[in-house]
């Protein structure tokens, strides 16, 4: 009896023992891939099977809505947490990232796997992938390019009535605008505008007041008039630059759109509120990201020919708001290995072909260079324009203190309507000018 | 007998006390006293929650030199300020009206009791969010209303700078009079009738009766409900938050908000323990003042 005892008790060690290292050798297979929740995402899945598929490792996905993202990925990061292996991470958290060493250095291991940084978009490699910005320090594989751009109403603007009306009004065609001045007259022209018996409105701007929206969306017009950050000849020297006359002249046009042209209670608008706004016909046109132009090309309200794509206007200058994302290994994962790996399957220029052809946005030149690129979507010419044409907020440690400034400042004068544009930037070189301080970049 | 019986067990009276109570001490020592401790530690520090490779320097009072000295905080104080004060006028009006009507009897009295109450039981950042939708000016039922009362319809309560302050104070309203008309019904229903008895055979008008009977014995419940809904709205957050996110601009942030943004977002660890701990000292102070104030009441 007790041999048969002791028989069971060490069986069942056994099995214990083999569930056990069964359940450890399955989560040592699996890598867990941080991102927003969005479309691109939905692809990056289904293209990820492939890489199942050919490596073992099973793929887990942790996706965080827009609003809350880089708060709970930030949080994550800072509290050096194992949740995820791969993160996608925006533009701006570069600089934090690499200098409280939150990401893996991946210079070496581009080296050895023969990943080419020339092979990608030099706009995205400075954007996504640098730190600091000029060097050749790279903390992330360039994932998703991205930039703000225009969707429009294409069946509304051939209508010939319409068309006539706004010739006649204008002596133009009714056509996507190349300037913001034309952009201006055909949002007052659709602004309040009965068409197929429903009131309509001129566009959808980005107006959000809580992470980034308004700042994402005044900056294509304050680059356009002529702002920059900081003197390009001596950084962090910001007076004359965020405050001068170019800047004060895009936040009062930019002012001056809300007031005129978009719809009423479009006060704390970003991507979602955009996308609502254009798919319910309540606009002609919408500022948004170009990672969610192929879910408008396929939407069975707005997609096919009823809608066409625009690059930023232009002003004095023409430039975009660069958006996007790079792909890096987190400092804190246990299996770096294998998410260096899924980055070396990832690079690979016919699974970045893929990844163009699944609705992500690959800024590898194997890519946007083929023959016919131009034609294999229709926000294709767009988003090449656009890749050419962009500029990014801040991408410094404080980068968080600089944008929540911004947003304060900016909304306070466009949407709020307190003071003026002049006043609000002053009060944003106050506030950078501390930041800088703080962070010892300034004395 | 007691005491053998515990010395043969190797307890005194003391220390099983002590075992009884350790329990919520450890707690209230972890949960409570450290971080309180621990937030005035960092207040002193330039401590940052996002840089950990930092060196952490003691820095004295700067960071309350600086708090007190921030244009923008004196805003959110001033936004706090006038949140607090509309918000608890109109409520305790409201509420000592409602609690007025149901003091009297008539049909349905336990419906209209119950229906009154629900805005309390919801949660705020729910109350916040479908008021979101109620102020939304293309489809919201408020602009709606207002529309059919003779008023403008194209107005946006939350992106109007000069609006928004007072859709945070009517929807709070909204949502608390009720909570405020509980506590001055129950300080209603606990005035003697006697005292009315009196009035009348002096032969006291309604309003005599009010002002020299009604209002005197209510006050120590009206201190009391200011006092809850002054403590409440000084750290309101969810309600605010989910309703204009302390837009626009930063004209409905309140001192709350501000405080998440510059700990959670602008990470500023050592800036906002600071915040904190003044938020929390003027917290304290007020309702020191209160609660004297209701003393003083009670006495007379």
């Amino acid at each position: 009896m007790k041999t048969i005892r002791s028989k069971l008790v060490v069986a069942s060690l056994a099995v214990a023992t083999g569930l056990l290292a069964t359940s450890a050798q399955a989560q040592q297979k699996q890598l867990t891939l941080c991102w927003a929740a969005w479309d691109p995402a939905n692809a990056l899945v289904e293209l990820s099977k492939d890489f199942t598929a050919k490596s073992g490792i099973q793929m887990k996905f942790e996706f965080v809505p827009w609003p809350n993202f880089a708060q709970r990925m930030l949080n994550e990061l800072n509290s050096k947490g194992k949740l995820c292996d791969l993160l996608i991470g925006d533009s701006q958290w570069i600089g934090s990232a690499a200098t409280e060493g939150h990401y893996v250095r991946l210079n070496e291991f581009f080296d050895k796997s023969g990943i080419r940084m020339s092979d990608f978009a030099p706009a995205t490699v400075e954007g996504y992938s640098t730190w600091p910005k000029g060097s050749k320090n790279y903390y992330a594989l360039p994932a998703m390019g991205d930039a703000v751009a225009f969707t429009y109403r294409k069946d509304w603007f051939a209508r010939p009535d319409l068309r006539a009306e706004f010739k006649q009004k204008t002596g133009r065609e009714l056509d996507p605008p190349k300037t913001w001045d034309e952009f201006k007259a055909i949002a007052q022209f659709f602004q309040n505008r009965v068409i197929d018996g429903k009131k309509v409105y001129g566009a959808a701007l980005y107006t959000e007041r809580g992470s980034e929206g308004i700042t994402m969306g005044v900056s294509n017009t304050m680059y356009a008039y002529g702002m920059e950050y900081d003197n390009p000849k001596k950084p962090y020297d910001m007076k004359g630059f965020i405050n001068g006359p170019g800047a004060v002249k895009g936040l009062k046009f930019y002012k001056e759109l809300y007031d005129c042209c978009t719809p009423p209670g479009h006060s704390n608008a970003y991507m979602t509120e955009n996308l609502d706004a254009y798919k319910s016909g309540q606009v002609a046109m919408q500022m948004n990201f170009i990672a969610f132009f192929p879910g408008i090309s396929k939407d069975p309200q707005v997609g096919g020919e009823k809608s066409g794509f625009f690059a930023m206007p232009k002003g004095d200058k023409q430039l975009a708001q660069l958006g996007g994302q790079g792909i890096s290994v987190v400092k804190y994962s246990d299996k770096q290995e294998a998410a260096l790996e899924y980055i070396k399957w990832f690079a690979q220029p016919n699974i970045q072909q893929r990844w163009w052809d699944a609705g992500g946005a690959s800024t590898h030149m194997a890519v946007l260079g083929k023959p016919g690129f131009e034609k294999s979507a229709p926000y294709a010419p767009v988003y090449l324009e656009s890749m050419k044409i962009v500029k990014d907020f801040w991408a410094e440690p404080a980068y968080a203190q600089l944008l929540l400034a911004m947003q304060s400042r900016v909304h306070n004068y466009v949407v709020a309507g307190k003071g003026t544009p002049q006043e609000a930037l002053d009060g944003l070189l106050k506030d950078w000018t501390d930041v800088f301080k703080e962070d010892g970049k300034l004395k | 007998m007691n005491t053998s019986l515990t010395a043969r067990h190797g307890l005194s009276d003391r220390a099983l006390a002590w075992m009884f109570v350790l329990p919520t001490v450890i707690l209230l020592l972890a949960f409570n006293i450290f971080p309180l401790l621990w937030t005035i530690y960092l207040s002193f520090t330039n401590f940052r929650a996002n840089r950990p490779n930092l060196d952490v320097d003691w820095v004295g009072f700067s960071n309350y030199t600086r708090v007190l000295n921030d244009e923008a905080v004196w805003g959110h104080m001033q936004a706090t300020a006038h949140f607090l004060c509309w918000s608890i006028t109109l409520q305790i009006l409201i509420g000592f009206g409602l609690a007025l009507l149901l003091n009297r009897r008539f049909r349905s009295h336990s419906f209209w009791s119950t229906a009154i109450l629900l805005p309390m039981m919801l949660a705020p950042a729910v109350v916040g969010t479908f008021w979101k939708y109620f102020f939304e000016p293309q489809y919201g039922i408020f602009n709606y209303i207002v529309g059919l009362l003779g008023g403008p319809k194209d107005f946006t309560m939350l992106g109007d700078g000069d609006l928004s302050p007072w859709a945070i104070v009517l929807v709070d309203t909204w949502m608390w009079a009720p909570y405020v008309m509980l506590l001055l019904l129950a300080g209603l229903r606990s005035i003697p009738p006697y005292l009315y008895e009196a009035a009348e055979i002096d032969r006291a008008s309604e309003w005599t009766k009010f002002w020299r009977v009604t209002l005197p014995m209510v006050m120590p419940f009206i201190v009391l409900a200011v006092l809850f809904r002054a403590i409440e709205n000084f750290k309101m957050f969810d309600l605010v938050d989910q309703l204009t996110n302390g837009g626009p601009g930063s004209i409905t942030e309140l001192a709350s908000i501000s405080l998440k943004r510059e700990a959670f977002e602008k990470w500023r660890t050592g800036y906002a323990s600071a915040l904190a701990i003044i938020l929390f000292v003027s917290i304290y102070g007020m309702s020191m003042v209160a609660v004297r104030f209701l003393d003083r009441v009670k006495q007379r």
